[in-house]
């Protein structure tokens, strides 16, 4: 990296303050289309950190799969089951609240302190290969993470069959337990909630 | 990289560490399952972010850190759209996105 180390930090100060207050906006905020376009915010400062480090291959492949595929797929399934509902309020959400709170500022702690105090072996930087990170990562998944890399695509071609499977419609012509004929109309605006009333 | 005319690896660490602590709590507090999911998107990232960081200033040679990080993307994007189809399938019998309604397993 030759960009000089002032332009470096900068860098890193914004990058880090837009993910961690995205991240926080992403939790909080109330509405969750703010929440997915915030989201977006988040992985593309992610991919800059990747950028900083060294790593331009992992970076587009960050924007390219995170911002291009998973962002938009939430988008996707917010439009698809975006519903105005009334939560029903739930009596110990307070002590909920402090617990979990706790719970995640005591992990933070914890890490930081490890972070802080414990003494990285950090190599050389005269072995570092810099720019061509991108052909190592090639001889890597080609030699000895070929396994790994032939079963993500078989883990791909499964997840993708599996999305399939769960979330197409009801295509068959008759119900299974009532013999009824099923209508093929939306189900959304249809048919009765199956299980709404179990409880 | 350099050691002293650098940024610290522990920047990178307390960065992770903050955003991995956020999607926990996403997690934990949120009642809309979209969010949930991407609260685990969250957690993926930070994750991510550690696996870079030891991969550009332990073995920057070998740069296996980055290699790990292509197949935790690869798992996680396989992880968003089984989900959102677990979703949708949710709410096609159950008409809402409530964590609280989700409670077919409980005994």
């Amino acid at each position: 990296m030759s960009i000089a180390i002032t332009t470096q930090l900068i860098c890193f100060t914004v990058l880090s303050l837009v993910v961690i207050i995205g991240a926080l906006g992403v939790v909080l905020l109330e509405s969750i289309v703010y929440s997915a376009f915030l989201l977006g915010g988040v992985f593309m400062s992610v991919a800059g950190l990747y950028l900083l480090l060294n790593a331009s291959f992992v970076a587009a492949a960050q924007v390219l799969v995170y911002v291009g595929a998973v962002n938009v797929l939430i988008i996707f399934a917010i439009m698809l089951v975006n519903k105005k509902e009334d939560l029903k309020p739930i009596n110990d959400i307070k002590s909920r609240r402090v617990i979990s709170t706790s719970i995640c500022l005591t992990l933070l702690s914890l890490l930081i302190r490890v972070d802080v105090t414990n003494v990285w072996s950090l190599s050389s930087p005269k072995n570092s290969i810099g720019e061509e990170s991108t052909i190592r990562i090639g001889e890597h998944l080609f030699s000895d993470y070929l396994l790994p890399f032939e079963v993500a695509s078989v883990l791909l071609l499964m997840a993708m069959i599996g999305a399939i499977v769960l979330a197409r419609r009801d295509v068959m012509s008759k119900d299974i337990s009532t013999g009824l004929p099923v209508d093929q109309e939306l189900i959304e605006k249809s048919s009765e909630p199956l299980l709404t009333n179990k409880n | 990289m350099m050691n002293f005319e650098s940024i610290p690896l522990q920047a990178f660490l307390i960065v992770s560490s903050a955003l991995f602590c956020i999607g926990i709590w996403g997690l934990l507090n949120s009642r809309n399952a979209v969010r949930v999911l991407m609260s685990i998107e969250l957690m993926l990232n930070a994750v991510n972010i550690n696996l870079m960081a030891f991969s550009s200033y332990i073995d920057n040679n070998l740069i296996q850190g980055q290699v790990f990080t292509i197949f935790v993307i690869t798992v996680a994007a396989a992880e968003a759209a089984v989900g959102l189809a677990i979703l949708l399938s949710l709410y096609r019998n159950r008409v809402t996105v409530d964590m609280e309604s989700f409670n077919l397993l409980k005994w």
